[in-house]
């Protein structure tokens, strides 16, 4: 079970903004554990993040991404009380998804 | 191919002089953690330890709501700011990790081997609650000034004894705490090190900690920055929860006193 996302989304003007905390591990592929043995790749995939069911980003994304991602951006339209969903889904198919109310 | 290595070349020798004039990497460090700060992941163990907090757990299957840190029964808000301090239930100086564990003893029933077996955290597989814990009650005492009091004779003592340690030379490279964090400008490796024994240098440093390091993607408490400064100079093992890291821990705390809390912090 993965932990929740913290997501906190803010509107100025006619753009919001999200930032995006996601807590995963984020493993490369790349590091060997302390038999020697390599520890397997998982790390997410995709990111689909939706604002009043329309998808306003979609990443895919590999193992240079950082462990407990952050992810800030910008979307035009949105206004106070609307909800913004995130998912990601990671490479041994877990699935996440937070929804987060605009302030 | 050469045309290309000659654009880079000519664009090597255009950056050249911006680099020079960036300053030194000590001003590079806190731009990385200026940059760090906004979405600090210290926030994912807040979460996660709020929920522990307010969750029934233990074999009492009770939360830790009548936890008293300090300021009364469940008051978490800014109780960090004045750990440790004298406990006359425990009649013992406690910091904030040595606390939860009592708690989780005293009112959940946790066994306390069971409470502190698993103080530092390392990946998915073997998450720390006590890190969890830590983080989210120290992020409740963020803007809270520094309020360590002496006024208990056991206070007193623990901060005597912390000083004591602070200047103790001792392991295989006869060094002190001190011997780093006793004067201006010393660091290891790139990393500056605080001067513990400013006033501004021991605010600065004991005000940052619980902080997410980045290097080792974890959240880390003060204790850990104790028992790997130990493992640092070659000390024995510094046992968490002990008197010799509460002592310290005293010692450092007060000595921040005044200063407005400011973690869980970001570090590289």
């Amino acid at each position: 079970m993965s932990d929740p996302m913290k997501i906190r989304a803010s509107v100025v003007g006619d753009v919001t903004e999200v930032k995006v905390l996601m807590s995963h591990e984020m493993e490369t592929g790349q590091r060997k554990d302390a038999q020697g043995q390599t520890v397997p790749a998982w790390f997410i995939q995709n990111v689909v993040v939706s604002h009043n069911g329309k998808t306003v980003l979609a990443a895919q994304w590999g193992t240079a991404v950082s462990k407990n991602p952050f992810l800030s951006f910008k979307f035009k339209g949105g206004a106070k009380g609307d909800k913004v969903s995130i998912s990601w889904t990671d490479n041994r198919g877990d699935k996440r998804t937070d929804e987060a109310v605009i302030a | 191919m050469m045309v290309l290595r000659a654009a880079l070349a000519l664009a090597a020798m255009a950056i050249a002089p911006a680099l020079f004039a960036q300053g030194s990497t000590a001003d590079e460090i806190a731009k990385y953690r200026a940059a760090l700060r906004d979405g600090n992941p210290a926030e994912l163990w807040e979460v996660r330890g709020e929920a522990l907090w307010k969750q029934k757990r233990g074999p009492k299957q009770v939360t830790l709501g009548g936890c008293d840190l300090g300021l009364g029964a469940g008051v978490v808000k800014g109780a960090y700011a004045q750990l440790p301090r004298y406990f006359a239930d425990a009649d013992r100086v406690m910091d904030l990790e040595t606390r939860l564990v009592w708690c989780m003893v005293q009112l959940q029933g946790y066994t306390e081997a069971d409470a502190k077996k698993n103080p530092f955290g390392s990946g998915n597989e073997k998450k720390s609650d006590l890190e969890a814990l830590t983080a989210y009650i120290t992020s409740e005492a963020r803007g809270a000034p520094m309020k360590v009091a002496l006024s208990h004779p056991k206070e007193v003592e623990a901060y005597r004894i912390g000083e004591k340690l602070f200047f103790f030379r001792g392991g295989t490279h006869d060094f002190a705490c001190a011997t780093c964090h006793g004067e201006d400008g010393k660091r290891i490796r790139l990393q500056d090190l605080p001067n513990l024994m400013t006033a501004e240098g021991a605010q600065k440093a004991y005000t940052s900690w619980p902080a997410y390091r980045v290097s080792q993607g974890e959240l880390r408490t003060f204790e850990w920055r104790l028992y790997d400064c130990f493992r640092q100079q070659r000390f024995p093992e510094l046992v968490f929860g002990s008197d010799a890291a509460i002592a310290l821990t005293m010692y450092l705390a007060r000595n921040a006193n005044g200063a407005p809390y400011d973690g869980p912090a970001i570090k590289r």
